[in-house]
């Protein structure tokens, strides 16, 4: 522990306020539901593939129940009609779905309604049971081959082609690197349905399908028991389809996804009820899959200023520490984000960088953390970035950070080419070995500048907590407190798909994850 | 005809052609793949070649820092660019300018349009905070300045600023894989053309992977690549309007534009 700096009453303090914040968020979510978790349900009892027009089966299936006003009572009631109805294969109960006068159909006889329950449920729990064994088989692989020592280094790739990134990724492995991070292609998360199958096009990076996802874990298995280190793969639970991503990413055995509370909402104009809803249903997916997920604080001070904002980033954290806690995810799953993205042209910036990260350090002790590199403040002398980068790698080992994205010295250039990982993970490898206990031999002075600034960041943290209790996240969130951006309840993309929960609404799989917590 | 002025690269004395590159070669680090590099650069026209560093960098791939000396003699007076005449003003004295000519505000419209979803390039130039210590539009009292984010239609941002008459588009376009920002940039000059906002509005071009060359051939009147400060673009924006109201002689070059 580097330094105190806060009381541990202060930061009770903040986490109770986070609590009171997010209590009548909970209110919304348990009274609703949304498209995109239905169209999970679905995935759940093995519905995929696309019908004739390219459109996932899903969509179809929550499309037509959406239309005849029946969503509300769950998609996986729906299914079990359909197998009531003789249905023999997930496709054929969709058929079958999609053909009936769904608006017409009468409830059945009490009896009939609770046999129809108890068998989606026996079913539930039947593909839930394949599903731990599924998480089993990872859990097993890494305890063969333990991971490297935390910061566990963490890069990107993003050919657009997953051939091509599953060649850049077992190159970047072999370099060193602890986690691969696929980059989805621009704007996927305005999509509101998932593509399906492999995919070899892409504008800025590679669709998120389930079927990448099992031909790049299969590739890091592989390149895992060669070099006898586990290697991890991340991708992005966010945006319209974040549920169904986290399901997918979870069924085929990804070991982290990014995945916040507020991203949606603030960087992708995001409906704020409709992303609530999914965070919470992705995040008991990644819950039970044993997923650890990052949350975007970072993101706040690519838009805001990190000197100025630097405490919405500790205030959020609390705010999505809290969601994640009341969505079953332990302290060892939650990568809470942050980054070293202080306008370096200023004095006392590396005092400044090592305050925040030793302060999130002493909110969230038994948080691995995810370490976000400098990019806003980056320009084209990639020497200069070279060394700007190794200062963030200092961060990041002194203050234990569990996973590091390694800044790339051609950032603001082009995508990373394979030799500029390379020279980070190189980099990187040499700063984590020669500082590694820095925080054990060095204490910071209580009246230092430091701890000063951290003390001040915290103070200005409970401030805006205090705000948000106070008004409301809602309100907190439309006057631009986080990330300096504006956004209304009812405004942003996807609201038409928050539907209000029948009473006899039925949800098996949310009923298990509930349970298990 | 002006005399000659003969320059070659410098490492540490005059005309040694010194030049560092580094690459990456698809082979196993070994004897063999540093001969490669060597034969490599060799076939760049380099002689004196030493390879640094060669780099295990994957099971396959191999990283090469090179040092070599490139026989490349270049004339520096051949070069044509035209001659400032123009200091580059300051905030204030921007500020000021614009005051005492246009008497009015100057009004910017600026976007990532297209799917990009990046601000980071459209923020550092308008935003208040602005950019390595040099403020954004939006801070110029005698700028209006709308910043209208990511993934914005190219219709939509030429409405919006065909409704207030602005002065400047700027596009920034950030995400480059497969020539994206080529394509939006040549469908939002057809959009600018079927506005009729061409040869009016000053359109301006952003990114990491642009220049004033190629926003040129795109179409729009000047390019800004990496490193840009929104000083740059202010400056740039403000010559243009007056230009454009006769209000400074056409042509007239200053400190900073782009080439």
């Amino acid at each position: 522990m580097s330094g105190l700096f806060v009381t541990d009453e202060q930061i009770a303090e903040a986490r109770q306020l986070a609590s009171d914040i997010t209590d009548p968020i909970f209110d919304l979510i348990s009274k609703n539901t949304t498209i995109s978790v239905e169209r999970t349900v679905l995935r759940w009892f093995g519905v995929d593939g696309v019908g004739n027009l390219g459109a996932p089966l899903v969509n179809l299936m929550c499309d037509r129940l959406k239309e005849a006003g029946v969503l509300n009572k769950g998609a996986a009631y729906w299914y079990g009609r359909a197998l009531r109805m003789g249905a023999t294969s997930p496709l054929d109960a969709v058929e079958r779905l999609t053909a009936a006068p769904l608006e017409m159909l009468q409830p059945l006889p009490p009896e009939e309604e609770k046999k129809l329950r108890d068998e989606v449920r026996a079913e539930a729990r039947a593909v839930v049971s394949e599903f731990k064994g599924r998480v089993e088989q990872r859990n097993e692989l890494k305890r063969e081959f333990p991971m490297a020592p935390a910061p566990h280094k963490y890069v990107i790739v993003a050919t657009g082609n997953i051939f091509d990134d599953v060649d850049q990724a077992r190159a970047a492995a072999q370099a060193g690197a602890d986690v691969i991070a696929v980059i989805r292609s621009t704007a996927q998360s305005l999509l509101d349905y998932v593509p399906q199958g492999a995919t070899t096009e892409g504008y800025g990076g590679t669709y998120a399908t389930q079927e990448n996802f099992r031909i790049m874990r299969e590739a890091l298995d592989d390149e895992s028991r060669k070099l006898k280190r586990y290697i991890e793969l991340t991708n992005y639970s966010s945006g319209l389809c974040m549920t169904e991503i986290a399901f997918m990413a979870a069924w085929e055995r990804l070991d982290m996804l990014l995945n916040d509370s507020m991203y949606g909402i603030l960087f992708r104009d995001i409906n704020m009820r409709r992303t609530f809803i999914d965070q919470y249903f992705s995040r008991r997916i990644c819950a039970m899959a044993g997923i650890i997920i990052n949350t975007g604080e970072d993101n706040y001070i690519t838009t805001a200023d990190a000197y100025d904002a630097a405490h919405t980033v500790i205030a959020s954290q609390f705010i999505n520490e809290c969601f994640a806690r009341r969505a079953g995810l332990q302290d060892w799953q939650l990568g809470i984000g942050h980054s070293y993205e202080i306008d370096p042209h200023m004095p006392e910036t590396l005092l400044l960088e090592l305050s925040q990260a030793m302060l999130v350090r002493r909110c969230f002790p038994n948080a691995p953390l995810k370490y976000m590199p400098p990019t806003k403040h980056k320009e084209t002398d990639i020497f200069f970035s070279h060394a700007y980068d190794v200062m963030a790698d200092l961060v990041a080992v002194w203050t234990r950070q569990g996973i590091q994205l390694l800044g790339m010295m051609t950032e603001a250039m082009h995508t990373p080419l394979l030799a500029d990982r390379y020279v980070a993970l190189k980099a990187a490898s040499y700063v984590h070995r020669a500082a590694r206990g820095i925080d054990e031999e060095f204490t910071v002075r209580e009246d230092g500048k430091i701890a000063n600034r951290a003390r001040f960041v915290f103070g200005k943290a409970l401030e805006l907590l205090r705000e948000c209790k106070g008004d409301g996240m809602v309100a907190a969130i439309g006057r631009g407190r986080f990330g300096d951006v504006k956004r209304a309840e009812t405004g942003g993309k996807g609201l038409d798909g928050v539907i209000e929960k029948a009473p006899d609404y039925f949800n098996p799989f949310l009923e298990i994850m509930e349970a298990s917590t | 005809m002006t005399e000659k002025n003969l320059i070659r690269a410098y490492g540490d004395r005059r005309d040694d052609g010194i030049i560092q590159i580094s690459f990456t070669l698809p082979v196993a680090a070994s004897e063999k793949a540093k001969e490669a590099a060597q034969l490599y650069c060799q076939k760049l026209g380099l002689t004196d070649v030493k390879v640094a560093a060669a780099e295990r960098a994957a099971d396959q791939y191999t990283f090469f820092i090179v040092y070599a000396r490139s026989p490349v003699i270049i004339d520096y007076n051949e070069i044509d660019t035209p001659e400032i005449s123009i200091k580059k003003l300051g905030f204030y004295e921007l500020n000021d300018l614009i005051e005492e000519r246009l008497a009015r505000k100057v009004v910017v419209f600026g976007a990532c349009t297209g799917t990009d979803t990046h601000t980071v390039g459209i923020d550092a130039i308008l935003n208040m905070k602005g950019f390595a210590g040099d403020y954004g539009l939006e801070r110029y009292p005698w700028f209006d300045a709308y910043n209208l984010g990511s993934q914005v239609p190219n219709a939509e941002l030429i409405r919006r600023a065909k409704e207030k008459n602005a002065d400047a588009i700027l596009v920034s376009q950030v995400v480059t894989q497969r020539d994206v920002h080529k394509e939006n940039s040549r469908q939002f000059i057809d959009e600018a053309k079927a506005a009729g906002i061409v040869g009016k509005t000053t359109l301006l071009l952003g990114g990491p992977r642009v220049d004033h060359k190629l926003a040129l051939e795109l179409g729009f009147d000047a390019g800004f690549g990496p490193g840009t400060k929104p000083s740059d673009v202010a400056n740039f924006v403000v010559h243009q309007v007056l230009q454009r109201h006769g209000k400074e002689a056409k042509g007239t070059h200053f400190q900073g534009e782009p080439t």
